[in-house]
């Protein structure tokens, strides 16, 4: 079980949080006309990355933020985790 | 019977309190403190059960864990249990076991015709012989495996023990408390960390118990009870035996099993049967020892050849002997610590050793001792059937590939020992990539995956003051780390035994003529030449060949036989064994009970129950529940004998003639409030909402970002900034998720809080044509009227001083209202409806009647909004914005769900206006077709039309705009039915939608 470090309450248990999938995925804005291709890739398409990941996570059974989790995805290491509007450092 | 392997005096059992158990039905005795297994061979049973494959008779092999054979069905408390090591359960008065695989009996087993038939059973016979025919398998081959085979029997019957979970944390978790482990914790502890200590055995110890060595002036074992009894009085300390730390996780999270009660006759009162940790460590220690190598030779799974160092700890832990001519059979000096204790207690042991010419402190005291020993000497084969009568023994050559004359020498066991594998599975199961020692000729952990330290035997070291040494400082090093403390303790003075090196060593040859089986993997039946024929066959890979031959893989999960294996599939390929590789360890180490894992979550306890605040009103009122989500909510008011049908169908027509309550508090409620909630509401649902005006409801749906239907609801404006959302009740969890997936990280930009209110309001929907007659009554100063109140109006009100929120909406397709009070008050609302309600029939309905309304009219919900449909679908285009962005529109001009012939909501009737229904079932053209029938659509929700006295069904049905008036057949295979229907509007009462609006 992951040990996941919310920036708000600290080292929780991976049981009170909720997947919710890559967080490098941005929405199209609202009313902008795009291709059928670009809004397949939003809707569908994502990587299956071996290795470090940026992700999403929400703190479900705590403070109920969605916050982004930087994980290995083959060794579950856990590089940092930031709040939803935190820059990522690279 | 008489224990007559028993010694008169020594081990540490209690011969106090003798006790009673039964084995295949007889009665023998042994002392509390024993195991079934030590308590056996007391009574001189060493026939236990039959081998997996060929049925050969089994015996001990061990005394603890890596006991390959000893499995035996436990009978406690009238319950039953499989798969119990008899090296592992302890005695308690009036144990009963069985054995298992064999029948029907143990004595004569009919699957021992394998044995002989062993020519034909070579490494790969599942998968050869019982590939073909196909016709075999269920007829001849499944039907005789199951009763011939199989390690015991799973109850049938509910268990009704209970297990416990438990989570815990600490700075150092260290596992097994032999010397490495003691010393480590004491270390840690002393220097203020928080530590648990868990040893698998009920002793503390482990080899300090057994071996002949002095700390700080006391024996080994004096010196592990000191420690032990001085770290369980320490606050900072958690010390646990009958505890196996099995798996090791992710993040440091380790799983152990707590075995609380299984030693004893019956579970106490208030204690579980056993108990699970979860135990999220800053540091781990590993010192789970090692475990003796056997060494291959001829017919080496005969009862009586085991371990030498098992035979150590029956005769030093329980004073007894596991024969009384005793045969030793050695390539390191371990084999003669086992014979000095024999001659120590009167037997005469003989040691065959494989070394030229060893010399070591321990040799030597044998020698004095007057032991007979045969260096350059191997066994070549065990003899006797059910158990071992005599040995085949031979001179070998100093390269080891030629044997000698052959000569037979009586012995009733043969106690072997070909070095010590440490334990490393739980290093593996971290990460850790372990590494081959080739002094040992085993593998030790290499380069630390997560932050795991394993220390002692485990890691290779075998000699006691190398591993007290690295114990205290890794103990006082990590502790040190975490604590910052700095409280040092002294190293005590260590006597100990110095060894010779072992001879690399491991697998007699086969004497010439002779095709003696040689068994590696004791569980499985896997033999030397199960693993060269599958060398020969191709397989390289040694995962291949594990799975090929079973090597391995059976419950103990290869500890006694993996190395063994590797060694040999060395040798066939001439490489190295880190070249031929080993695979990794998975959790668990050892066989986990399934209700240990299950814990307290089961039955009603496996979620929690919600229950609305007029839930004790329904259940006086003969309300029979059913499960919706976690909620439990009334499925019907039974009145005398009435069914399920009868009932539904009184309170469904009672609404469309009079009136009729239902509890609709399980609906999920979202309080929205912000100068942005009009927005958000405008993006998330598919209609538009920037107008809506206070005091107003508007029904909504909501997609995901791939157009299918995600939720629907109403939502009330309450004031200028504040909204109430109803969603469904499977959804409300998910709704609010989504919601502030979007505030959060798609639109921060928006000013706008969502929180659920679920629990906070209790809801009464109030539907029939007598309904605004009774809210008259409810809420005498109120202007209730059409006009007061019209269709979706909202209406905040005082309800016999209690504040209450009236809203004009409708899931019946009748005149309706749904009044909410504030949890607290939910009775007292109910029970005012039902009263004031008398003079016009009021009567309460439950969940299907509550269907029965909503599929007459054609309302949608769960089981058409499945996961699969668009708004189109489901007849709710009307409610998509053509103007407007909104999650999801992007989808819905895709090519498949703009088609011409996209499936449509419909309503079904059947021709005779009789028979029901099934829901599920699939629509057709022609019921004669031949298979595959093409499917046009399926019944997704049915019920007893009360307004046309018939049976009505909803179906989402391919091109269903122009089927209108066809004639199809729905087909049930399920329930062997085929029933001619029309196909109608899915609105079936009130199509025009006047009732709601009169
Ligand atoms: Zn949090």
């Amino acid at each position: 079980m992951l040990y996941i470090k919310c920036p708000y309450c600290g080292m929780r248990s991976q049981n009170e949080f909720s997947y919710g999938g890559d967080a490098s995925i941005k929405r199209p804005e609202l009313n902008k006309e795009i291709s059928n291709e670009e809004w397949d890739n939003f809707v569908y398409n994502r990587k299956s990355l071996r290795g470090k990941h940026l992700e999403l996570w929400q703190h479900l059974s705590g403070c109920r933020q969605w916050i982004k989790v930087e994980r290995d995805t083959a060794t579950h290491e856990i590089f940092n985790t930031y709040k939803a509007d935190e820059e990522v450092s690279k | 019977m008489t224990q007559t392997f028993r010694l008169d005096k020594g081990g540490l059992i209690n011969r106090d309190k003798k006790l009673s158990f039964k084995f295949n039905g007889k009665t023998y005795y042994g002392y509390e403190g024993d195991t079934l297994a030590s308590a056996l061979i007391a009574n001189g049973v060493h026939l236990i059960g039959r081998s997996f494959k060929y049925h050969r008779p089994r015996g001990f092999f061990g005394a603890g864990v890596d006991e390959p054979y000893a499995i035996v069905q436990l009978y406690r408390n009238n319950e039953t249990e499989p798969n119990i090591k008899a090296t592992e359960q302890e005695l308690f008065e009036g144990l009963e076991a069985k054995s298992v695989n064999c029948w029907p009996s143990v004595n004569f087993d009919i699957g021992a015709i394998n044995n002989f038939l062993k020519i034909f059973l070579p490494s790969g016979f599942y998968y050869k012989t019982f590939m073909w025919p196909k016709s075999f398998w269920y007829r001849v081959y499944e039907p005789f495996i199951r009763k011939a085979a199989g390690l015991g029997v799973a109850s049938t019957k509910h268990d009704k023990e209970r297990y416990e979970h438990k989570y815990e944390y600490c700075d150092l978790l260290i596992a097994g408390s032999g010397p490495s482990g003691l010393a480590s914790a004491y270390a840690a502890a002393k220097n203020g960390a928080r530590v648990i200590l868990a040893e698998d055995k009920p002793r503390f110890g482990g080899s300090l118990l057994t071996n002949d060595v002095n700390i700080g002036n006391q024996s080994g074992e004096d010196w592990a009870n000191s420690i032990i009894s001085e770290l369980k009085k320490m606050p900072n300390v958690i010390v646990k035996n009958r505890s196996q730390v099995f798996g090791y996780y992710d993040h440091n999270m380790l799983v152990m099993s707590e075995k609380v009660s299984d030693h004893l006759p019956k579970t106490n009162k208030y204690h579980p049967k056993q108990r699970l940790w979860y135990i999220r460590a800053k540091e781990v220690l590993i010192s789970s020892g090692s475990i003796e190598r056997p060494i291959v030779f001829g017919n080496n799974d005969t009862p009586g050849v085991m371990l030498s160092s098992a035979a150590k700890e029956y005769l030093k832990i329980y004073g007894v002997l596991v024969g009384k001519n005793p045969l030793v059979f050695t390539n390191n000096d371990s084999g003669y610590e086992t014979a000095i204790e024999f001659k120590k207690n009167g037997i005469n042991p003989i040691v065959l050793d494989s070394r030229v010419s060893p010399k070591s402190e321990i040799i030597n005291e044998a020698i004095n001792l007057g032991v007979e020993i045969k260096f350059s000497y191997v066994v070549v084969a065990a003899k006797g059937y059910k158990k071992v009568s005599s040995a085949d023994i031979a001179k070998i050559s100093d390269d080891k590939k030629q044997l000698g004359e052959i000569k037979n020498i009586k012995c009733d066991c043969i106690c072997v020992s070909g070095f010590w594998t440490p334990t490393i599975h739980l290093a593996s199961q971290s990460g850790n990539k372990t590494r081959f020692k080739e002094e040992i000729d085993a593998f030790v952990p290499g380069v630390s995956k997560q932050n795991e330290t394993t220390l002692g035997a485990a890691n290779g070291v075998f000699t006691l003051e190398e591993t007290l040494k690295n114990s205290f400082i890794a103990g006082y090093d990590l502790s040190k780390k975490i604590t910052n403390n700095d409280n040092k303790i002294s190293f005590p003075n260590v006597v100990e035994k110095k060894s010779s090196k072992h001879d690399k060593f491991w697998c007699v040859p086969l004497p010439k003529g002779k095709n003696y089986k040689r068994f590696l993997d004791f569980q499985n039946d896997v033999a030397v030449s199960d693993i060269e024929i599958a060398l020969k066959e191709g397989y390289r890979s040694i995962e291949h060949v594990k799975r090929y031959t079973t090597l391995g893989m059976a419950t103990d999960q290869g500890k006694t036989s993996n190395l063994n294996g590797l060694q040999l599939v060395s040798d066939i390929e001439n490489k190295v064994v880190p070249a031929v590789g080993h695979t990794t360890f998975r959790p668990p180490y050892t066989p986990v009970s399934i209700g240990a894992i299950v814990g307290r979550e089961v039955g009603k306890h496996s979620k929690p129950t919600r229950k609305s605040p007029m839930h004790s009103w329904h259940e006086k009122n003969n309300a029979v529940f059913v499960d919706a989500g976690v909620w439990l909510r009334p499925r019907y008011y039974k009145q005398g004998n009435e069914t399920l049908f009868e009932a539904s169908k009184r309170e469904a027509k009672n609404v469309r003639t009079n009136v009729g309550v239902c509890d609709v508090t399980t609906l999920g409620k979202i309080d929205i409030k912000g100068p942005d909630a009009a927005e958000l509401l405008n993006r998330v649902y598919t209609n538009a909402w920037l107008k809506l005006p206070v005091g107003k409801a508007r029904y909504g749906v909501m997609l995901r970002e791939d157009g299918i239907v995600m939720d629907d609801g109403t939502t009330t404006r309450i004031s200028e900034n504040h909204y109430h959302m109803t969603t469904t009740t499977a959804q409300a969890a998910n709704v609010l998720s989504h919601l502030e997936y979007y505030l959060q990280l798609v639109w921060p930009e928006l000013n706008v809080n969502v929180v659920s209110t679920t629990e906070q309001w209790a809801g009464a929907a109030i539907a029939g044509p007598k309904s605004r007659k009774l809210l008259e009554k409810l809420f005498p100063n109120n202007d209730v009227s059409n006009e007061g109140l019209p269709f979706m109006g909202y209406m905040e009100s005082d309800l016999f001083g209690v504040k209450a929120r009236i809203f004009r909406i409708s899931f019946s397709g009748e005149l309706a209202y749904e009044v909410n009070v504030e949890s607290d008050n939910g009775n007292f609302m109910w029970e005012k409806i039902i009263e004031l309600g008398q003079e016009f029939q009021v009567q309460p309905y439950g969940t299907e009647a509550l269907s029965t309304l909503r599929i007459e009219m054609g309302h949608v919900a769960g089981s058409e909004l499945d996961g699969r449909t668009i708004p189109y679908d489901t007849s709710l285009d009307g409610l998509v914005s053509k103007k407007k962005d909104f999650i999801g529109k992007r989808s819905l001009n895709r090519d498949a769900f703009t088609s011409k012939d996209r499936q449509k909501i419909v309503g079904v009737v059947p021709l005779d206006k009789k028979t029901s229904i099934p829901e599920g079932s699939h629509l057709v053209k022609d019921a004669k077709a031949p298979l595959p029938n093409k499917k046009l659509g399926h019944i997704s929700a049915s019920c007893w039309s009360v307004e046309h006295d018939n049976p009505f069904s909803l179906a989402i049905l391919k091109d269903g705009k122009n089927m209108i008036g066809e004639k199809l057949f729905v087909m049930s295979p399920l329930k062997n039915k085929v029933i001619p229907v029309e196909i109608v509007s899915s609105h079936y009462v009130d199509p025009k939608g006047e009732r709601v609006r009169s």
